[in-house]
């Protein structure tokens, strides 16, 4: 059961119609397996259709071809086992901190109970915004705000979490300490995570595997193996095979895609 | 000695610091003041410029009457009467702002969430809207009879476009996160609307409430210029067609109280209730 893979997808291909009605081949045979509690990370560049790789995992995009299995079950709507924190945190104005972290049990089942508000006050705990319950959204920075959004993400327990590059939009203080955060996180409450990011990095310090995209159509050019122990720390920056590994990636990033 | 004249000096010089400091504190205070008082300041300033203006240059009454003799005027009126032109008007404006209310957030909905409703029904909405209703309402009158119900419909039509174009566009401008967040959690359409869609859109449907309120008023003067015996627009051209300008003058003044309290009221439900919608300078 354990050497099941969570997440696996098989010669994924996605075809939009662009304004003009042109097809636009976002993806094109993607297929890659994730086991249970792996860390991995998607690097590419802008428009390669990493985010359409998150939303084609969490049932929220028909694939034009191939096919996404969770537990080895297709995918064809949103599933349950899923967690989703994107982008921005996009919580409600019009709750406060504890509102927008069971807003999840609210919108699925109309009602939040006890037990919900306690596990709730744990994330918020688990998050470091212990003292935060009651705060309006606006009182709260960018890196909090986001912090609410993963707590709200963790909420209904998922065994996966997807995060579309969660703190790409914090400075480039508050994203080193996010992601240290994150990996505290992930290591008190293990989760399947893939995590989509362009900083390099950043999937470095946090993954177990990183996915190296090309740029449209989207497939993967290299799957890389990080090598660094865990628990990692502000140490892992300074490993030597850190730089060259960086290196290597931006190599392959920023060089022509290979024919096919 | 030396020692103690620059103790001395210190002394007075806080001493004069902490004067500067209450003069400062008195200065910043009747600034404040000043600041909230200047928009009743100027009106006062206008109303002394326009009843010396008046005298001055000896403007007859059916011309433009001094502030005064609209007083006098208003206070000529026993106030029974002015009460039962103002419930007259004010009744009428709060149902026809009731009922676009009623009809323009569900429309909105529907039209937010149908292609084919959009479609179909928005043209119409903007042929009604781009329709003079000042023109119609003779013939809503001839139509609907002299009741209220011709007066609440004119009343409903000159305000329920902006409370449907302001609530779409709030609809719309839900962040794509939150309803892909709400499509992962599978938590249906109903549920959508009802948990992000609509409160997203209250900042903008109270922008479209404290305008209608405005056109409410001006909606129930309206019918009341075409068919009416008792009401504030009825009051007002009884008044100009007996040339007791003063008066229509007083009439007008308290339609003017009436559309500001009702845009007050509005101000005051956001605040009370959905006070998370303000700009955050003004909570």
């Amino acid at each position: 059961m354990s050497n099941l893979p969570v997440i696996s997808f098989r010669a994924l291909e996605q075809v939009f119609a662009a304004a003009d009605g042109r097809p636009v081949h976002a993806l094109k045979g993607m297929s890659f397996e994730i086991g249970r509690h792996e860390f991995v990370a998607v690097l590419g560049p802008s428009g390669c259709g990493k985010s359409t790789l998150l939303r084609l995992i969490a049932g929220l995009l028909k694939p034009t071809q191939g096919q996404v299995a969770i537990y080895d079950r297709v995918v064809t709507e949103p599933r349950d086992e899923i967690g989703i924190v994107f982008q921005r945190p996009t919580l409600l104005p019009w709750f406060d901190v504890l509102g927008n972290v069971t807003f999840p049990m609210r919108h699925k089942y109309g009602h939040v109970g006890e037990n919900e508000l306690e596990r709730a006050r744990k994330l918020l705990t688990l998050v470091g915004l212990a003292d935060f319950q009651h705060k309006r959204i606006d009182e709260l920075s960018g890196g909090m705000q986001q912090r609410v959004a993963i707590a709200r993400a963790l909420l209904l327990d998922p065994d996966i979490l997807l995060m579309d590059e969660p703190f790409s939009a914090l400075d480039a203080l508050s994203r080193d300490e996010m992601s240290f955060e994150l990996l505290r996180i992930w290591t008190q409450s293990p989760k399947t995570v893939l995590f989509i990011t362009h900083s390099i990095p950043e999937a470095l310090l946090l993954s177990d595997r990183i996915i190296v995209m090309t740029s449209r159509p989207g497939s993967i050019r290299e799957i890389i193996d990080v090598p660094f122990a865990r628990p990692r720390s502000m140490s892992t920056f300074s490993e030597p095979q850190f730089h060259e590994l960086a290196n290597h990636i931006r190599s392959q990033l920023f060089s022509r895609p290979v024919a096919v | 000695m030396n020692s103690r004249t620059i103790s001395a000096a210190s002394c007075s010089r806080a001493r004069l610091r902490s004067e500067v400091k209450a003069a400062a504190g008195i200065g910043v205070f009747v600034l404040t003041w000043l600041d909230r008082g200047l928009p009743f300041i100027a009106i006062v300033v206008l109303l002394l410029f326009w009843e010396g203006a008046t005298r001055l240059f000896a403007i007859p009454s059916f011309l433009l009457p001094a502030p005064s003799a609209i007083l006098a005027a208003a206070i000529a009126v026993p106030p029974g009467i002015w009460f039962g032109h103002i419930w007259a008007t004010l009744r009428v404006a709060l149902m026809g702002f009731g009922l676009a209310v009623a009809v323009s957030i569900p429309l909105a909905v529907c039209l937010a969430s149908s292609k084919f409703l959009s479609r179909t029904v928005y043209p119409l909405l903007v042929v009604v809207q781009s329709t003079p209703i000042v023109a119609v309402a003779p013939i809503i009158v001839v139509t609907l009879g002299a009741g209220d119900l011709p007066r609440v419909v004119i009343t409903f039509l000159i305000t329920f476009f902006p409370i449907v174009v302001s609530t779409v566009t709030g609809l719309q401008s839900t962040p794509e996160e939150l309803i892909e967040l709400s499509r992962s959690l599978r938590a249906g359409r109903k549920r959508e609307i009802l948990h992000i869609r609509l409160p997203f859109a209250v900042p903008h449907i109270f922008s479209a409430l404290k305008i209608s309120t405005t056109l409410a008023v001006i909606g129930a003067v309206v019918a009341e210029f075409v068919a009416a015996e008792k009401g504030l627009g009825f009051f007002i051209a009884f008044s100009t067609s007996n040339f007791r300008i003063p008066t229509a003058f007083a009439g007008l003044v308290i339609l003017v109280a009436i559309s500001l309290s009702l845009f007050q009221a509005v101000s005051f439900v956001q605040r009370r209730f959905v006070g998370w919608s303000l700009p955050k300078a003004k909570q």
